[in-house]
């Protein structure tokens, strides 16, 4: 057992836990607090993976602002005075066992297929790389991609804008 | 056990999946399935990510994944625009009562 395995099952035992935290708590403070442990466990995938930029990304995009949004969502869609920050599931019988079965098939099909076994190389960094690559063959998506943020931005503004003109 | 290889980050990514999945479907409170899509997408990318490293396939994998974080970014903004909106007309954010599109 390397360091390795050993840092893979610690990380991977932290988002299964944290997984079914946020799925299964009756509480949405924390499952959005387990969606934390959940969405680091991933960073630590990403760096044991040879994608140390990536990791980083996710870290400032998802823990630092998808994260810190639906906890606003959060507040702003429950009453504070109520204290009634529960939420109910509906259709848990049939669901869970269409999904155990597709869980169950999945992990068949995963563990059951000859993958390609490659020593992977570890590159030094893959910052430069990233980044020549994205103005170079992907330059197009690139450019699309901002258009759709500012969309997005946009979008989402008018959407969240009180308007008071019309009351 | 085994050496760690691309069958364990498979099965991670997997199951992560079918949470995502059941928090979509089961969970009611809107915000909850935004963070179940959250899941799936990330599941997705572990999927991308370890596809590339494993097959020392280059970058692609990691391009990919970088443009579905951006994307989810640009989706969770939206799609949060859009439960406050709910909630200014329902009082609510249960989406299984939610079915008039007019008043």
């Amino acid at each position: 057992m390397e360091l390795y395995d050993i840092i893979f099952y610690f990380f991977a035992a932290m988002i299964l836990v944290s997984g079914f935290v946020v799925v299964g708590s009756k509480n949405i403070v924390y499952s959005a607090y387990s969606l934390l442990f959940v969405l680091v466990g991933i960073a630590a995938f990403y760096i044991l993976l040879g994608a140390d930029f990536l990791g980083v990304v996710q870290l400032m995009v998802y823990v630092g602002g998808i994260l810190i949004l639906l906890l606003f969502g959060i507040m702003l869609t429950n009453k504070v005075k109520g204290v009634e920050i529960k939420s109910d599931s509906n259709f848990v019988i049939p669901s869970l066992i269409t999904i155990a079965v597709f869980t169950a098939f999945l992990l068949f099909v995963i563990t059951e297929t000859n993958w390609l076994e490659i020593t992977p190389e570890f590159v030094q960094t893959t910052v430069k790389s990233l980044g020549i690559e994205l103005i170079q063959n992907y330059s197009l998506v690139f450019e699309i991609l901002a258009v759709v943020l500012l969309i997005a931005l946009i979008g989402a503004a008018t959407l969240a804008r009180n308007d008071n003109k019309e009351n | 056990m085994p050496h760690v290889g691309l069958t364990h980050f498979l099965v991670i990514s997997s199951i992560l999946f079918s949470l995502g999945l059941y928090a979509v479907i089961v969970r009611k409170n809107a915000i909850l399935v935004l963070m179940g899509i959250e899941l799936m997408l990330n599941s997705a990318n572990i999927n991308f990510v370890a596809f590339a490293h494993f097959g020392n396939l280059g970058l692609d994998g990691q391009m990919m994944a970088l443009f579905v974080i951006v994307l989810a970014a640009a989706e969770a903004a939206i799609a949060l625009a859009i439960v406050l909106n709910i909630y200014k007309t329902f009082l609510h954010i249960n989406v299984d009562e939610v079915d008039k599109l007019k008043e």
